[in-house]
Formats: C-alpha cells, sequence, structure tokens
C-alpha cells in the first residue's frame, strides 16, 4: 500500500572503506590509530572518523541533553543524526573522491547498542540503511574482563549513559557497566557471521593484531592502492593528524 | 499500543486510555485557529486535551532553528533531527497523556515530516520505515487548500514567505513564487499518496473557517461518543 520510490542506486565508489568494532577497552582505536599511520605513510588519501564526533550535532544537542532525560529511541535518533552529518558531509564524498575512509565504529555499534538499549533491530537497521556496506569491517573480539580493566585503569567513575545506567541494570554503576558491555558482546556475536566481520584476538600484543590488520587490508585493497603498500614509506610534510 | 511499523519494543505492553487526534496541513490552512476552537469545545463537554505540535522540544527545538540560519545540514541529517525532536516529545509527552486519559490534539504528527523528508528526495520507504516507531492516530484529517489560496493567506498573516515553507532551500525555482507554489504542490501530492495507507481524512480547507470547523467537530465528535 505505501508508496515506494524505485531503489536507489548509489553511485559506484572508488574508495575504501574499513570500519573497526568491538566495546570499549578491546584495542580497537589503537589499532585504526596505526593503521592510518601507516596508510599514510605509504602516501595513501586516508580520512578518519570517530562514532559521535559531529559538531553540529554536538552543539544542538549539548544543552538539550543535560536538561532531558534520553528515552532509548531519542538516544538512537541522536546517534543516528551524528551519523548522517558525518556521512553526508565526509564518508560518501570521500568515497566517491577515492579516499580511504577509516571508521572508529559504524552502524554496527549501533546495532548492538540501540538494541540492547531496548530498540527494534529491524528498525534500526532501516534507519541506517541508507549506510553503505564497508569493504572490511574488524572486530576486536575480548573478554569482558580484560575489556573492563583496560577502561577502569585511572579511572574512578563513569558516565550515566556510558554505564547503562539508564537500563535499570544495576545500581552499582560498575556492575551496570559489566552487564551492558556483556549484553552488547552478545549482539556482536550474533551479527559476526551475517555482517561478514574479520574477527581479531583482542587478547593479543598490539603489534601482532596490527600486522594480521595490515595483511587483511592488504588484501581487499584495489590493486591500485595496494601497489603503494610495497612501495617505502614517504615521509609526508604535511600529513593531517589522523584523530 | 499500537504502532505504524516496528515500534517501540519497551512501550509494547503500555495501556492507551486517551484519544489521539492529529489536524494535518500546510501553514496557511488554518489549523491552529481550528485546534484552539475544537480545543474550546471538548473542554466544555469535559475532556481532558492536550496540545501538542512539531518543533517544540526542549531537547533540540530551538538548536535546529540556529543550525539552519548557520549552516547547511544534509538531507539526511535534518531528517533525522527532526525525528529525534519529535520523539523526545512524543514519549515525554504524547504517550504520557494518552496513557493518563487525555484527548491529545496534535498539530501535525509525522505525516507532515515524512512528506518534507520524501519531497527533498529522500527514499520514500525510508522515510516511511524511519517513523515506524509512531503511535497509530486514531483520527487524521488533512486540511488540503489550493497553493494559490495558501499562497496569499501566508502572505496576508507573515507579510513574508517561510524559507522553508516555500522549498526554497531545494532550489525548485528561481522565483520564490514558482518555489512555494511546486512545493505546495509537492507536499499535497505526498499526502494524497499516503491517505489511504493512515487513514487520512481530507477537509476542503479553501472554504470558511466556519464550516471547516464543523464538519471537523462534527467528526471528532462522533468518534468520541462512540468510543
Amino acid at each position: 500500500m505505501r508508496p515506494r520510490n524505485q531503489p536507489r542506486v548509489e553511485p559506484k565508489t572508488k574508495g575504501v572503506l574499513i570500519v573497526v568494532e568491538g566495546i570499549d577497552g578491546s584495542g580497537k582505536s589503537t589499532q585504526l590509530h596505526l593503521l592510518d599511520k601507516w596508510l599514510r605513510s605509504k602516501g595513501l588519501l586516508v580520512f578518519t572518523t570517530e562514532w559521535n564526533s559531529s559538531e553540529v550535532v554536538k552543539e544542538i544537542t549539548s544543552k538539550g541533553k543535560k536538561k532531558a532525560l534520553l528515552t532509548p529511541t531519542t538516544f538512537s535518533l541522536l546517534h543516528a543524526t551524528d551519523f548522517a552529518d558525518r556521512y553526508e558531509r565526509n564518508i560518501a564524498p570521500l568515497l566517491r573522491a577515492g579516499y580511504i575512509v577509516l571508521a572508529d565504529r559504524y552502524v554496527y555499534t549501533a546495532f548492538a547498542r540501540d538494541v540492547v538499549r531496548g530498540c527494534s533491530p529491524n528498525w534500526v537497521r532501516k534507519v541506517y540503511g541508507f549506510a553503505s556496506k564497508p569493504d572490511i569491517s574488524f572486530y576486536f573480539k575480548v573478554p569482558i574482563d580484560v575489556a573492563i580493566d583496560r577502561i577502569l585503569v585511572g579511572r574512578p567513575k563513569l558516565k550515566y549513559y556510558e554505564a547503562g545506567m539508564d537500563l535499570n541494570l544495576s545500581n552499582d554503576p560498575f556492575d551496570s557497566y559489566r552487564i551492558f558491555q556483556s549484553r552488547i558482546i552478545d549482539e556482536y556475536e550474533s551479527m559476526t557471521e551475517h555482517e561478514d566481520f574479520t574477527v581479531i584476538d583482542a587478547t593479543k600484543d598490539i603489534e601482532e593484531q596490527q600486522v594480521v590488520v595490515r595483511q587483511k587490508v592488504t588484501s581487499i585493497l584495489p590493486k591500485a592502492l595496494a601497489n603503494h603498500l610495497e612501495a617505502p614509506a614517504v615521509v609526508p610534510a604535511t600529513a593531517r593528524e589522523g584523530k | 499500543m499500537e504502532f505504524y511499523g516496528e515500534g517501540i519494543p519497551y512501550l509494547k505492553e503500555v495501556l492507551i486510555k486517551g484519544r489521539l487526534i492529529v489536524i494535518e496541513g500546510p501553514d496557511g490552512s488554518g489549523r491552529s485557529t481550528q485546534i484552539q476552537s475544537i480545543t474550546t469545545k471538548l473542554e466544555s463537554d469535559g475532556h481532558a486535551v492536550v496540545n501538542t505540535g512539531l518543533k517544540r522540544s526542549e531537547l533540540i527545538g530551538q538548536g535546529i532553528l540556529e543550525a539552519k540560519q548557520r549552516l547547511p545540514l544534509g538531507k539526511k541529517t535534518l531528517t533525522l533531527f527532526y525525528a529525534a525532536d519529535f520523539v523526545e516529545q512524543l514519549e515525554h509527552k504524547i504517550i504520557p497523556a494518552l496513557q493518563a486519559g487525555y484527548v491529545v490534539l496534535a498539530d501535525r504528527y509525522i505525516y507532515t515530516l515524512i512528506s518534507r523528508s520524501i519531497v527533498r528526495g529522500l527514499s520514500s520507504r525510508w522515510s516511511h520505515d524511519l517513523y515506524g516507531f509512531a503511535p497509530v492516530a486514531d483520527l487524521v484529517f488533512y486540511l488540503d487548500v489550493d497553493p494559490d489560496e495558501l499562497f496569499h493567506r501566508v502572505f496576508q498573516k507573515y507579510g513574508v514567505l517561510d524559507y522553508y515553507e516555500s522549498g526554497a532551500d531545494i532550489g525548485l525555482a528561481t522565483d520564490l513564487y514558482d518555489s512555494f507554489i511546486a512545493y505546495q504542490k509537492r507536499m499535497a501530492k505526498e499526502f494524497s499518496q499516503m491517505a489511504r495507507q493512515y487513514n487520512m481524512i481530507r477537509i476542503d480547507g479553501n472554504k470558511p473557517i466556519g464550516e471547516v470547523n464543523a464538519s471537523l467537530q462534527e467528526k471528532i465528535d462522533g468518534f468520541l461518543s462512540s468510543s
């Protein structure tokens, strides 16, 4: 009954989209940082983008977030807005222009977190339906205790939403955090196969993991780009700092 | 509670005692005038009424207006912002009022947001699915007014055309009058296409205020007394 448009065919992109996923403390950002440095050192065009980092969205919601108690659906849509802003402003145009786009968390973070918070899995997937599929998605798999130890070193306090306190899992923020993160792991595990995750054992040494990551990336790059990787590193005078 | 699409799982068991009545229509169609008099009538009949509208939430309501003036937001970004703003009101105002047994009289609901998104070129299916979290309304009216007539009403009321309500952001025409007419026609077309899906009752908004009011009130009274 609903009017349906013709399916939209996204323009074929020349760039490469590489995603890292995993719970907090899985070490994925460190790995992405090293990947970023390596690709840049080879003279490739790289852009790195982080989850929940759009300045525009932050500015618009910063006042409201303090006032309002965010419901799971509002929370989900604000993150989707943030993602859309980065997608429309950076990710989509840069992929078309041939960049290697590195995403520290992508739609799978929403699929995991929003569902744990109580949103409908199908609805969340539809909301993010406009996002193109990554060329490779790394999932940094780590036991909950290892991740929690890494995260809590030197941190006396957890933030309200970070600990999942809005879910009423426990009155103790640390207990709550553990339950919340375990559930997120379950969601990641359940989509690993369907979403083609490349699973990395994140208990291994940082350098060991990076070797595997670089091998995998090399194997999925188009030939023209992969050829760059064999050349010696160029030290870019004006390399833009990746964050 | 019943939803249009996937719904909000954690609210599925919520029991609704109230009624949700929506008046849709473009600016200048007389929505707010009608809502005022319907509210007065319903209250005098002993119904507890709550009024809601779009763009009123504390979360990002003001933020959107400021951002639109300063920097161009992408279409998907803007659409998702409106959805976030809407759901904020839905969960904090509309649903609690419905649970408490109020008649919620909504000055526009998801249909305007969906139409705007589609008219701006986003996928129709995506736009409808996005609002799949919205509870099904009991009565939906659409005040249909000819674009030419609308133009005069808006101009006489505000002395100026609204940038977005004229579709000036999507470059339909270089001339603001042409743009306004083209935009309103497209919005009306989206409404007529979704009329059946959402059980919309079309009301001829070209008629005098009193006549429009009489037909709205008659249908609302009929519904409230039968349910």
